[in-house]
């Protein structure tokens, strides 16, 4: 099962994409969210192999890529601390924040530890009981989660050298702010493994308010395919649904455990998104009686003014926007590549800009 | 951000479980899917399984692609033949 071969097969994959060419009456739009589905989508060439049937346009779906600029430079500030160590994920230590960024801090002697998993801050924390290790909490809702179980360990085991900088975000309302904005879509591919936390009904808004299909989907070749068919399928016979087309990974409520996890360690809070700006209840911050695990009260941050990346010719806003596609940016390719960076959208391994990049040249 | 992979239990003990990657055992946390038994897969991200991987709803996903393919093959064969 673990096996994806089967789900790679190129007879079946031919077989869909001439069904969705032959269905098409009219070129279908369809945004997908996730970081992971654009980079599946342009590695196996399937933006080419279903135009102009399908015009698939990239979400804001990479939480690296929304961090907004003053929450980078917090993380990089809170590296520079005497005595504190910043862990993170991987992704995060080449965004540049005003100054510098948490490599360039690195390189200058601040602790910064790229950790795989929180279960890693943790160890960390136990190991060094005379530092404080503050955890970098990013994500959608398929990490944070992880992050509440730690937090929650942590208060088990009264580990008092550890707390968590959550700038978690909420999927939902990023997604209501595209489809409320101008963007025409007449589907809408959802995430894969964040539904397997909320579940396939918690995307019913889709079709309950915007009137539009939405199938979950898994990341292979065939799992996209299956959940365009049947997107594709839905708009054109009209019946506006949720498609959940991810069942081995993705039951209908979601993980209920971690549900219940995270309504007792993080809540909904307004959260700043780089592109689509303040959104109310859009984020993640500690609850109140994990205030002990928030680094916002364990330091006292300085107010720090946002770094505006647009005034380096950056247009990632409008990319996680959906608004323009990479090439549509000036930088891309020549001043911005992944070797030499100069938005999230081209740092993060799943940013638009950089699946365009390393998949896309010859669409170009 | 949110990549996740599915990686068979090998052994439990408490809340943490073994699993095998790429021939590289590492123990992951049960935390979130303490329903989880030995010879289970489950989707693992960032060291957490998320998910339990329903067996039935995958066997029905890998028939409905086999069965693609043998609609292909007819398909091809129907045309040689005529």
């Amino acid at each position: 099962m673990s096996d994806s071969s089967p789900y790679r097969d190129p007879a079946a994959a031919q077989y869909l994409i001439g069904e969705i060419n032959a269905m098409a009456s009219r070129p279908v739009r369809i945004i997908e969210f996730c970081g992971g589905h654009t980079h599946a989508i342009m590695r196996y060439g399937l933006r080419r192999a279903l135009a102009p049937a399908v015009k698939l346009l990239s979400g804001p779906g990479c939480p690296v890529c929304v961090t907004a600029d003053h929450d980078i430079d917090a993380a990089i500030w809170l590296s520079q601390q005497p005595g504190v160590i910043l862990a993170t994920f991987g992704d995060m230590l080449h965004v540049p924040g005003m100054h510098s960024s948490l490599q360039r801090e690195r390189a200058r002697g601040a602790r910064v530890e790229v950790v795989y998993s929180a279960l890693d801050a943790l160890a960390l924390a136990r190991k060094t009981p005379d530092q404080h290790v503050v955890m970098l909490g990013i994500g959608f809702e398929t990490t944070a989660p992880t992050i509440a179980a730690a937090i929650k360990q942590a208060a088990r085991e009264a580990l008092d050298n550890f707390s968590v900088y959550s700038v978690h975000k909420l999927t939902p309302p990023a997604m209501r702010a595209i489809l409320s904005g101008e963007l025409l879509i007449d589907a809408v591919l959802a995430p894969g493994h964040l539904s397997a936390i909320i579940g396939a009904d918690a995307w019913q808004f889709i079709p309950d308010e915007y009137g539009i299909p939405c199938a979950t989907a898994g990341f292979e070749p065939l799992d996209i395919l299956l959940a365009l068919h049947s997107l594709v399928r839905a708009v054109i016979e009209g019946r506006p649904q949720v498609l959940n087309t991810y069942r081995r990974g993705v039951a209908q409520h979601g993980n209920q455990m971690a549900q219940e996890l995270l309504s007792q360690v993080l809540l909904p809070a307004d959260a700043d998104w780089r592109g689509l700006e303040m959104m109310p209840s859009s984020g993640l911050e500690l609850a109140p009686e994990y205030a002990h695990y928030n680094t916002r009260c364990r330091f006292e941050l300085p107010e720090l003014a946002s770094t505006d990346a647009s005034k380096r010719g950056c247009r990632c806003g409008e990319v996680l926007a959906a608004i323009i596609e990479p090439t549509e940016c000036p930088l891309f390719g020549c001043a911005c590549t992944p070797a030499h960076p100069v938005g999230p959208c081209m740092i993060s391994a799943e940013g638009t800009c950089s699946a365009f990049f390393r998949y896309g040249r010859e669409e170009i | 951000m949110c990549l996740a992979v599915p990686l068979q239990i090998i052994a439990i003990d408490q809340d943490l479980a073994t699993v095998t990657m790429s021939g590289v055992q590492r123990q992951i946390s049960l935390a979130l899917t303490p329903e989880a038994q030995v010879g289970d897969y489950v989707l693992v991200h960032t060291g957490y399984a998320i998910s339990l991987i329903s067996p039935e709803e995958a066997q029905e996903t890998l028939q409905l692609f086999a069965d693609i393919d043998a609609a292909v093959e007819q398909a091809d064969a129907d045309k040689e033949a005529s």
